[in-house]
């Protein structure tokens, strides 16, 4: 680890730009992100949100700039070993593994036994039930643990992708419209699954539903155009009139 | 729940003892020797089937190229084979005795040193299962890891069907051309041409053909298994939630590319050559077939593909041979239309309840009989 790099923040992002064909879709993008936050960003549709999350994760390659994660440089790592440094990703559809179990989804994403051999050889002991089953409490399926996962509704499949990704034990999760698609109820049962997990994990969240970034967000990160239109308490980017006038005014 | 970590459940159990008494027991009392002989080659194909189901039936991974790895086995074992038969004695009339003799005729007057280890019966064993694998390994690191997939990588596999095809045959003085390597007689001093040789190899090829069906069984029940299917369904999830996925489908590209070349070699000893016409793309297309035919999800089902299709082949080529690949393509056809999961889908929804209802009938049955269910696919 760099010694020189900032340490308080989990994760900075920093002169972040990616340009698709010459188009700027994150233009010099700077956020930084505290250990056991709640982040939401939010913004009008373009502004770039899902493809700062796919920045982070590695799906996309930044033209410039740079995301240090616990002072370690992500840009450049693949995939899977962003995952190991412990950033997990939700995506915006549920993205569960339809034909197996609720049980075989979490235990996929289990952390052991992810190279060729180790998953050949894995076995299903009590240390990985035990993790499941708490997961899957956490995830309000623990009833489901047998369901094969294409028949669960859409809030269970958001939830069950969720709990994928917090089996992981991920020091920073990121979700992309964890709520889209949910009842009232189910959003309301996110919101305090989320607020549970904070206790020792950081979250960035992308959501439309300004009910629900109440309920949850520390602090709010408008996105317009691939750059930080504004940032702070919910309370204050909402009477921002920049935020108002692109954003939250219609 | 924790019963699927179990190598066989025991309905599985049931579907391996079965199998095993038909072609252990019933076909060897049941047929000739020269039937028995075609059957053991039909049984060849189905190593190519077994891989063929884990590779494309779980992972998604569709290879239309396996004949290139059914043919390499069979030219190492051929190659080895035709050393032995090239004794100087044997050859004393070539003007270059000691050489196979399509070399000879090629106006080759040394043994190319790519043939020297093939004197050496370990080295082509090893060779048989090596060489291939490391060939699948060098197309799948270069496909899988660029991310290629899907339609494109069938393309790719064809593709180098087709060149491996037209290499063996323009290598006339290497390979044997377009004849292949013909005239095999011994294994290391037994003539493989007797009965009795047919005999044994057919046990011997039908215990190796059940070894790699409990093998392909132990990947299939492991998390490696599950982990083809999310890689089939979701392969971003699965790269996402921290595996290297490009790794997992070199490995069982390489795995399908063993079993497949096993089955090459056993068909060169039972048949006695191996050809370019095992190599390219109608053979490689026909493996396909009868891996879908017998249910690409199914391990059991892909070995009956594989003999009931040959079969078919043979008894319909011996009465109308112009009508062959039109009953082929249409039995394609049915698969795809009416029959996704082949015989095994069929076996599964039609005839197991129908056995289940009969089986509660009898009271013997009821009493405790085999636990059948449906959740193996």
């Amino acid at each position: 680890m760099d010694p020189s790099a900032p340490a308080d923040f989990l994760l900075s992002v920093e002169g972040l730009t990616v340009s698709f064909d010459g188009f700027k879709a994150v233009n010099d993008l700077s956020f930084y992100v505290d250990e056991n936050e709640i982040r939401v960003i939010i913004g009008p549709n373009g502004a770039g949100k899902t493809t700062v999350l796919d920045l982070i994760c590695g799906r996309t390659r930044p033209t410039e700039g740079s995301i240090r994660f616990k002072g370690q440089e992500l840009t450049g790592m693949r995939e899977h070993e962003i995952v190991h440094a412990g950033v997990g990703r939700k995506f915006q559809n549920p993205s569960i593994y339809e034909d197996l179990t609720v049980f075989e989804n979490l235990e996929l994403s289990f952390p052991r036994g992810r190279n060729v051999f180790g998953a050949l050889f894995f076995r299903r002991d009590a240390e990985v039930r035990d993790r499941v089953e708490e997961v899957a409490e956490m995830i309000f399926l623990k009833d489901h643990l047998d369901t094969e996962a294409a028949i669960l509704s859409h809030g269970q499949k958001q939830w069950l992708e969720i709990g994928m990704l917090l089996i992981q034990s991920p020091k920073l999760l990121m979700l992309d419209e964890p709520v889209a698609g949910m009842s009232i109820a189910e959003r309301v049962k996110t919101a305090e699954l989320l607020n549970t997990i904070i206790r020792n994990q950081s979250v960035i969240v992308i959501e439309h539903d300004m009910k629900f970034v109440e309920d949850i967000a520390h602090r709010v990160t408008v996105l317009h155009q691939g750059k930080v239109l504004s940032e702070g308490t919910m309370d204050r980017v909402k009477h921002d009139p920049k935020v108002v006038e692109v954003y939250l005014g219609h | 729940m924790t019963s699927d970590t179990q190598l066989f459940k025991p309905r599985e159990w049931v579907a391996l003892a079965i199998l095993a008494a038909i072609i252990l027991i019933v076909i060897p009392i049941g047929v000739d020797t020269f039937r028995l002989n075609l059957v053991g080659k039909y049984l060849t194909y189905a190593f190519v089937a077994i891989g063929l189901v884990l590779c494309w039936g779980l992972g998604g991974i569709l290879s239309l190229g396996q004949g290139i790895f059914f043919g390499l086995g069979g030219y190492c074992m051929a190659m080895f084979l035709k050393l032995e038969a090239s004794t100087p004695e044997a050859t004393k009339i070539q003007s270059t005795p000691g050489i196979p003799d399509f070399m000879d005729w090629n106006q080759i007057t040394e043994l190319p040193f790519w043939w020297q280890p093939f004197h050496s019966l370990s080295f082509t064993l090893v060779a048989i299962v090596a060489v291939p694998a490391i060939f699948a390994y060098i197309i799948g690191a270069a496909m899988f890891k660029r991310r290629v997939g899907g339609v494109y990588f069938a393309i790719i596999t064809q593709a180098v069907a087709a060149i491996l095809t037209i290499l063996i045959i323009g290598q006339q003085g290497y390979t044997g051309g377009v004849n292949g390597i013909t005239d095999l007689r011994t294994l290391l001093g037994w003539d493989i041409r007797t009965d009795d040789a047919k005999t044994v190899l057919y046990f011997v090829n039908a215990v190796l053909l059940i070894a790699c069906l409990v093998a392909a069984q132990f990947v299939r029940v492991s998390k490696f298994g599950r982990l083809l299917v999310a890689m089939r369904d979701r392969e971003d999830r699965v790269r996402f939630s921290g595996y290297d996925v490009a790794n997992f489908k070199i490995f069982i590209f390489c795995l399908a590319a063993a079993f497949s070349a096993i089955g090459g070699a056993m068909f060169t000893l039972q048949v006695g050559f191996m050809s370019p016409s095992f190599v390219g793309i109608v053979p490689s297309i026909e493996m396909v077939i009868f891996c879908a035919v017998g249910g690409r999800m199914s391990l059991f089902g892909a070995v009956y593909g594989a003999l009931l299709v040959n079969f078919a082949k043979t008894t319909f080529s011996e009465s109308f041979p112009e009508l062959w690949l039109f009953a082929m393509g249409g039995l394609f056809i049915a698969v795809v239309m009416a029959f996704p999961n082949g015989l095994a889908g069929v076996f599964r929804d039609h005839v197991e309840p129908a056995l289940l209802k009969l089986a509660q009938r009898l009271p013997l049955w009821r009493a405790g009989g085999v636990p059948l269910s449906s959740s193996a696919k």
